[in-house]
């Protein structure tokens, strides 16, 4: 509670300080939920993901055996490294004993886009310290995405965190049930990993809520498109860098030609 | 057959790199929570971000399997058309687009 009170002054504090004009007020709404209500939606929203996650875990599950690696890594790399995609690399190269220096550099370049989530993950609506500790550690491409497809007001610490431990259970669960399904199964079904562009494309299109937004969606296009063509194999980690220099950019930009209007609208929307 | 104490290391490392790029910059970012830049930055990143993961993803598809690129390309408009034309619904719009796009790619 007392975390709970001083965020809100640490808010007014801010609101007062920083900006002149009207300014909606952004805390008092009361959540227009339960807690039960909330955990509801969160694993309601960790379905869309869901689809998505649980073919590349058993993707997983089956590399790990198919490869002659014991079947305990599986859930052990899911755990220890909730990360998707990059789990497939490692495998592939612990089954040929890659330096562990390589290895570290893989999931260095691969994961270093996440750096650049920290800005509008809403990890303040997380309170406790360990519970804020497990929203970090689940910060999945996935698990930030919808999150950011939801509006601000529906935010609550609940929703996020259910939504992360189910997506968790749906990794290491696929993860368990490639183990399983590697003596069953001649390979996993072609094409299920197309359920991940379907979900950002989903939640891009929800995004975009506004006219407003155009003008961050024609950066992120124009970022995407520079870093395809200069470099391929790290096209996120480029394109995210990009765009967040576009953004300080436009940012000087709009400052410089309207100080007062810049902060109106930074402090408004 | 790689040593279990390597296989553990390995885990260790991804483990310690991953949460280490997850966490920092939260820590850095407190002290400048305040700033005018940082808040006007959280506002403008999300929407774009979500486009930059919806391109590379259907870029990493395309050149996991190139012969597939059509079938890609009519999945996201299948899939963006039926996200407009049925209310949202994520859950329907990522089943059936991905439904697609497994049907043409097994198919033809």
């Amino acid at each position: 509670m007392a975390g709970n009170v001083s965020n809100h002054m640490a808010r007014d504090l801010r609101d007062h300080g920083g900006v002149r004009q009207h300014v909606p007020p952004q805390v008092t709404t009361s959540l227009p939920a339960t807690r039960r209500q909330q955990i509801a939606a969160g694993v309601r929203d960790s379905f869309s993901a869901g689809l998505g996650i649980l073919p590349l875990g058993i993707a997983l599950g089956l590399m790990v055996v198919q490869t002659g690696l014991p079947w305990w890594l599986a859930p052990a790399l899911s755990l220890s490294a909730f990360a998707g995609s990059v789990e497939l690399l490692v495998v592939g190269m612990a089954a040929t004993v890659t330096p562990l220096g390589a290895i570290a550099l893989t999931v260095l370049v691969v994961n270093f886009r996440h750096v650049f989530y920290a800005f509008s993950f809403p990890l303040h609506v997380v309170r406790h310290p360990l519970a804020k500790a497990y929203a970090v550690y689940a910060m999945i491409d996935e698990a930030y995405a919808v999150n950011a497809a939801l509006p601000e007001t529906e935010r609550s610490a609940p929703r996020l965190l259910a939504m992360q431990i189910a997506c968790e259970a749906y990794w290491v669960g696929g993860g368990l049930a490639g183990v399983a399904l590697s003596t069953a199964l001649p390979g996993p079904v072609e094409g299920l990993e197309f359920a991940l562009v379907a979900l950002f494309t989903a939640l891009a299109l929800d995004a975009v809520r506004s006219r407003r937004e155009i003008p961050s969606v024609l950066l992120a296009v124009a970022s995407v498109a520079a870093a395809l063509v200069l470099t391929p194999g790290v096209a996120l980690f480029t394109a995210l860098l990009v765009f967040l220099a576009l953004l300080l950019a436009r940012h000087l930009l709009a400052t410089r030609r309207a100080p007062g209007k810049a902060a109106g609208e930074a402090a408004g929307a | 057959m790689p040593s279990t104490p390597y296989l553990l290391a390995v885990v260790a490392i991804v483990f310690g790199i991953t949460f280490a790029l997850r966490a920092m910059p939260f820590a850095a970012l407190r002290a400048l929570r305040a700033s005018a830049t940082v808040r006007q930055l959280a506002m403008w990143m999300p929407v774009g971000i979500l486009a930059i993961l919806a391109v590379t993803a259907l870029h990493g598809t395309i050149t996991a399997e190139p012969r597939a690129t059509l079938h890609a390309l009519l999945a996201v408009a299948v899939t963006a058309g039926t996200h407009l034309a049925f209310g949202r619904r994520t859950i329907l719009s990522v089943g059936i687009g991905t439904t697609v796009y497994v049907v043409l790619v097994n198919a033809f």
